[in-house]
């Protein structure tokens, strides 16, 4: 196929390259540097110390452990509801694939809220959990419920337009030839969805560790306790220390960053191997 | 022997197979020919164990398999885009059917590679063993789709159009060495086509269908010959139809002659050679309808507005339904 020869002139081109060049230099790497800066402020001994504090530490374990029970969650239903909507038909699969979506068209805040009216105190189960000495909200299993609803679409819509695309042919090649599920689903459907797993597990993983809103509203910001870390650099920013609030957020940049170069080399490689997508 | 008795399928609102009864014998190579949307393909996966049935029975040797899934029915299923494994060499798809066995009925390493050579050799794939079904072209994979299907030593071959995704001369060669294949094997093979000349030239029995029923069963002579309903008659090799007098006149472009007087006049349109005839097409004067037929090559060839007489020597009358 040959290029399109681009008809604008060539002051145009450079007006426009410039535009984005500087409004991405003003949205993402100033503040990206900035975060960096404000961080080593005190020095690297500073930025140490930011991190060392027991609830500094207490928040990245957290987060950690939110990230850790979220994501494994979130790979086993995002790969169920993909093969459940891919291989069979059913009445409500298309209610289903639209539900999936919800979290991305309700306000984080909203979904922290469902589950205080369902867990709180006054809530739906409040009372029955009260009764059984059971700790939802301001607790850690209300963290993992918000973080896993927030996060729960990133698996599944990676997956679902992939495994479209497949079709069964290979699922029922492998029944074929005498397989049995598991063995079609470890050695057929899995390797084919590899990538698109890991690119799904990736961008769950960023926002499990990056969610502010819903995780703001079920956490109760008990420090030490049930702060992850983006509660953390909230808190240490209001208490205007600020080479702690960025020492912590500089961590968070970091995992952005590291992300964004994975999902390059997974892209590449997906590309590679399938030859077809986007 | 298969013996598929009256099978029906609905898929939604649509009537795919309606009381579809057929039998076939040990060693045949049978042919489902029909047009997209006949049921052939439901037909197959049904046979296979890939689609089950509303009503009706499919026994395998007498014994009732309908309830049986794929994996118990051993049958070897080749698909249309041949569904290689594609992170897997050539090799270890070949293999698959033998390393997913159950571990006490599972042969040595050794002895898996060596069957996957071996079958490797039969389909003339020796040496690409370690490569990965992107690297190969339409041909071959077609054939590492049949030396894994062949893999787990299947009574019965099932080919969903086989030769679809091939380039003509590709196919003419697969054809050939399929049949050969076939026969050396003594295996029992079906498969699906909607190229009638596919069939006619590979299959030892058609089966032919149209909108979920069966048309006709009968070797490729009595199906081209002695056509039982109009379908098979335009669907099967070329056709003209015309008016008669008490139905439908049907005759082939080759069982035509030409006369002097009487029979019926065409306006000739347009002539060019088509094997060692010269193909006409034209109309006839009376009642417009368009026929073509085939004048010996050793005659001078017609031209455009040229008349002509014609006389069908063989033709077949289908009364109006």
């Amino acid at each position: 196929m040959k290029l399109r020869t681009v008809t604008e002139g060539k002051g145009t081109q450079i007006v426009l390259i410039a535009i984005a060049l500087a409004f991405l230099a003003f949205f993402v790497l100033l503040p990206l540097i900035s975060v960096f800066s404000e961080a080593l402020k005190a020095g690297i001994g500073g930025f140490v110390a930011a991190i060392e504090t027991p609830d500094a530490l207490s928040a990245i374990k957290l987060t950690l452990l939110i990230a850790a029970i979220s994501v494994p969650l979130n790979v086993v239903f995002g790969i169920a509801a993909s093969w459940a909507i891919t291989k069979y038909s059913f009445p409500g699969k298309s209610l289903l694939i639209t539900l999936i979506d919800l979290p991305f068209s309700v306000s984080p805040v909203v979904s922290g809220l469902i589950f205080v009216l369902l867990f709180g105190a006054n809530g739906l189960f409040g009372g029955w959990l009260a009764a059984h000495d059971l700790k939802i909200i301001f607790a850690v299993p209300g963290i993992v419920l918000a973080t896993v609803f927030i996060t729960f679409p990133f698996v599944a819509r990676e997956l679902i337009p992939l495994m479209m695309e497949q079709g069964k042919d290979d699922e029922e090649a492998a029944l074929s030839l005498g397989a049995n599920g598991w063995q079609t689903f470890w050695h057929v459907t899995l390797p084919n969805i590899r990538w698109g797993l890991l690119y799904g597990v990736l961008l769950c993983n960023a926002r499990a560790m990056g969610e502010f809103g819903a995780v703001s509203v079920v956490s109760g910001h008990i420090r030490g306790e049930t702060n992850t870390m983006p509660l953390h650099v909230e808190i240490l920013y209001n208490e205007y220390d600020f080479v702690g609030a960025f020492a912590v957020a500089s961590l968070l940049a970091g995992l952005a960053l590291v992300t964004l170069v994975a999902k390059s080399v997974l892209e590449w490689r997906f590309d590679l191997h399938s030859g077809a997508r986007h | 022997m298969i013996k598929v008795q009256n099978i029906t399928k609905r898929f939604g609102d649509f009537p795919a197979l309606h009381g579809i009864d057929l039998e076939i014998q040990d060693g045949e190579f049978v042919a489902l020919l029909g047009p997209s949307g006949s049921g052939k393909t439901t037909l197959l996966r049904i046979i296979a164990g890939l689609e089950f049935q509303d009503t009706g029975e499919v026994f395998f040797n007498g014994n009732d398999v309908s309830r049986l899934k794929v994996a118990d029915r051993q049958v070897g299923f080749v698909f249309q885009q041949y569904a290689l494994f594609r992170h897997m060499t050539v090799a270890e798809n070949v293999a698959f059917g033998l390393t997913v066995k159950k571990r006490r009925e599972r042969p040595s390493k050794a002895a898996i590679r060596e069957r996957a050579d071996e079958l490797l050799r039969l389909v003339q794939l020796d040496g690409l063993g370690k490569r990965y079904p992107g690297q190969l072209s339409g041909g071959q994979r077609q054939r590492v789709a049949l030396a894994r299907a062949l893999a787990i030593e299947p009574k019965l071959l099932l080919l969903d159009e086989p030769f679809g995704a091939l380039d003509a001369k590709v196919r003419k060669d697969l054809r050939r060495w399929l049949r050969d294949l076939h026969k050396q094997m003594g295996l029992t093979s079906i498969f699906v086509t909607h190229d009638q000349e596919e069939a006619l030239e590979l299959a030892d029995r058609v089966v032919v269908m149209d909108h979920g029923k069966i048309e006709q069963v009968g070797t490729p002579e009595e199906i081209y010959m002695n056509p039982q309903t109009p379908f098979v008659s335009h669907f099967v090799g070329e056709t003209n139809r015309v008016a008669g007098e008490g139905g439908e006149v049907h005759f082939r472009p080759h069982d035509v002659d030409v006369v002097e007087e009487g029979g019926e006049l065409v306006l000739v349109d347009n002539v060019f050679r088509k094997g060692g005839a010269w193909r006409v097409e034209g109309m006839l004067v009376e009642t417009d309808l368009l026929v073509e037929f085939d004048v010996d090559a050793a005659l001078p060839q017609p031209a455009a507005g040229d008349r002509l007489r014609i006389v069908p020597r063989r033709s077949r009358l289908f009364n109006p339904a």
